[in-house]
């Protein structure tokens, strides 16, 4: 028989039932939407986080200082701090698989303007800072070299410090108290926004290290040293390199623990993907028991259908029909329901992703693969449920069916 | 009329019940030549039925040999005698048998598409002939419920004719008719009988076996009568005289009216 009479044949009986047949596709229908909605939903958030991680920094390594023991008892990290300037230079210089490397001096004092103050974090750091954090800045300059050598006192304000002390104007070129320290802004940060822990990163006045040692926290200390490794998969070894360095820095015996710490956001970035892929995976497999319930409920009414139209199958056997004719009939009509039940899932499914993400305020994407996999699924379906009562109703004899009653 | 459409010889048909055996057919010896009208006559139980589901391919014979327009068709495989029931046979049940909510024209054509030689081109057309055929090109998207049982039946007939069958074989075809229709019916037989189709009518009405050119009689499973009948009725004959009469009735009905 032609492809095309079987599918009129199977969609002709289809629709004889309308009422049953949409009934029967709402199984179908619930399951392959709620499969997408979850995974729009994981997979929103995953990218979410990916972008948030993403935000802390190109290639990011910290190193912090470490932990030490006094009488046994650890004192906890970066208790024992000899983090020094001359730790971050050495690295600057003797590393061969980092970009840039920068020191962060941490203090925090009140910015005081003619108009307000404000607490704020200082960090004093080089001129890579900017793009280890990749980060711009959106009014006047970074301060240079220069500024850094000289010690001059010369600030770059975050976008919430402006948004607080300066709303309205630009505030390049306006002078400042840091503490009692009097600072000329040279520069605003771009927005960058919260960091997945809830952290204002704007909430920060960048000044330049050497200034910020000087003149406002008066310790030699570093709070820690960030580097950017070149790329990606130079991470693991940069982050050997700066450990060998450091140790040599340091004098350490070999054997002997690292005083210091060396991290990176991999551990962070794959532990939060990690779980929500996790989740994702957890809430499509609950989404797909109801597919499975709607396949049930698919194979229920194939196999009232085969019943009730055995006098049909009888006919048309009468006239012709093979076994496999009648077969291939009853597995077309439960694939054609199901694959049916399938695409308007998808369609109910993107909606309601869509209008969960607007109403929740979530991020959802759907990723190509999910729409293919539903719908191969939900055809799979149809061949799976469909192809015992469809068997049955080939293996019915002739004579009985058209007996049948 | 002499080349022989069906050919068998001691056909027998045993079915188990449990652990005794039914014998529904005991040897059953039958030649029928082309363009015959044969009646095959037979109380309920006689094996009638069996025999006509061998002749019809629906069921195999238990013992003996079945040769159909010089095609052996025992031992056949299911799917064999598929597509033979497909390509040479056309069947007219008692109980019409359309596909429920499907129109006329689709019941008729359902036939060619379950043809696997590729012959039929534009089935559509085939199946409309077909209706015009049997005097129904006028409900060709008429549902089997919006018909007549007469009408059912024409469109079973024409379902049985679409696919040019050397035999047609009818299972109580008036069965389920009145006493007027059934005749219509039987005129309809004969018309195609005339236009050389061979045809085999299952009844237990004398009545019906009375436009027969030959009858059988089945008894036991077994062939106890075969005989030629001389002068076969005419139906459509029959047909004309019951409308003399009906317009004979209304007239004198309007008479005493008046």
């Amino acid at each position: 028989m032609k492809t095309k009479s079987l599918l009129a044949m199977a969609t002709g009986s289809i629709l004889k039932n309308k009422m049953r047949t949409m009934l029967t596709m709402l199984g179908i229908v619930i399951g392959v939407g709620a499969v997408i909605v979850m995974v729009a939903v994981g997979n929103g958030a995953q990218t979410q986080i990916e972008a948030q991680i993403k935000n802390l920094g190109t290639n990011l390594i910290v190193i912090t200082p470490g932990s030490t023991a006094a009488g046994g008892a650890s004192q906890g990290a970066q208790t024992f701090n000899r983090l020094t300037i001359a730790d971050a230079d050495k690295i600057k210089s003797d590393a061969t698989l980092l970009s840039a490397v920068s020191p962060v001096i941490v203090t925090r004092t009140q910015v005081i303007t003619g108009k307000g103050n404000w607490r704020t974090e200082i960090n004093g750091v080089s001129t890579d800072y900017l793009t280890i954090r990749d980060w711009n800045v959106t009014s006047g300059a970074l301060f240079s070299d220069d500024d850094v050598n000289a010690k001059r006192k010369v600030a770059v304000l975050g976008a919430t410090i402006v948004n607080n002390l300066f709303p309205d104007t630009d505030p390049v070129g306006s002078q400042i108290q840091l503490g009692h320290v009097p600072f000329t802004v040279i520069g605003v940060l771009a927005a960058k926004g919260q960091t997945s822990s809830g952290v204002d990163q704007d909430d920060v006045v960048l000044v330049p290290y050497t200034t910020a040692q000087d003149r406002l926290s008066g310790v030699t200390f570093l709070g820690q040293i960030l580097a950017s490794a070149q790329s990606p998969k130079d991470m693991v070894a940069a982050q050997d390199e700066i450990r060998g360095i450091m140790r040599e820095s340091h004098g350490l015996l070999s054997g002997g623990a690292d005083d210091f710490t060396v991290r990176d956001q991999t551990a962070i970035a794959q532990a939060a993907t990690s779980t929500t892929s996790v989740m994702t995976g957890l809430l499509a497999a609950i989404a797909s028991i109801s597919l499975v319930v709607g396949g049930i409920g698919i194979m229920n009414i194939m196999l009232v259908s085969v019943t009730e139209r055995t006098r049909e199958i009888g006919i048309r056997m009468a006239v012709g029909a093979r076994g496999s004719d009648v077969l291939t009939q009853f597995l077309v009509e439960s694939v054609v329901m199901s694959l049916l039940g399938g695409v308007v899932g998808l369609a109910i499914g993107f909606g309601g992703a869509a209008i969960l993400g607007h109403v929740m305020g979530w991020s959802t994407s759907t990723p190509l693969i999910a729409v293919f996999a539903a719908v191969g699924f939900s055809a799979a379906v149809g061949v799976f449920f469909g192809y015992y009562p469809a068997r049955k109703a080939a293996a019915l004899d002739p004579i009985q069916a058209l007996r049948y009653e | 009329m002499s080349t022989p459409v069906i050919e068998i010889s001691g056909v027998k048909k045993v079915y188990r019940m449990g652990e005794t055996e039914v014998f529904a057919l005991r040897g059953v010896d039958l030649t029928v030549n082309a363009g015959e009208l044969l009646a095959v006559m037979g109380s309920s139980g006689s094996g009638k039925s069996t025999l006509m589901n061998i002749l019809g391919c629906l069921d195999i014979p238990t013992a003996g040999s079945y040769v159909l327009d010089g095609i052996r068709v025992d031992g056949m495989s299911r799917n064999d005698l598929a597509d033979l029931r497909n390509r040479k046979l056309g069947f007219v049940f008692q109980g019409f048998n359309l596909l429920p909510r499907t129109s006329a024209v689709e019941n008729v054509e359902l036939p060619l598409l379950y043809d696997r030689t590729g012959r039929w081109t534009n089935t559509r057309a085939l199946a409309v002939q077909a209706l015009e055929r049997v005097g129904l090109g006028a409900r060709l998207e008429h549902q089997p419920s919006e018909l007549s049982g007469g009408q059912q039946q024409r469109v079973a007939i024409a379902r049985a004719l679409v696919t040019q069958p050397t035999l047609l074989l009818a299972d109580e075809p008036t069965g389920n008719l009145d006493s007027r229709t059934s005749i219509e019916v039987m005129a309809l037989f004969q018309a195609l009988n005339e236009q050389g189709i061979t045809v085999i009518i299952v009844t237990h009405e004398p009545d019906i076996a009375r436009y027969a050119h030959r009858v059988i009689d089945v008894r036991d499973g077994q062939i106890m009568k075969d005989h030629a009948v001389a002068a076969p009725r005419r139906a459509a004959d029959d047909v004309a005289a019951l409308d003399a009469e009906a317009a004979e009735l209304t007239a004198g009905e309007t008479k005493e009216a008046a």
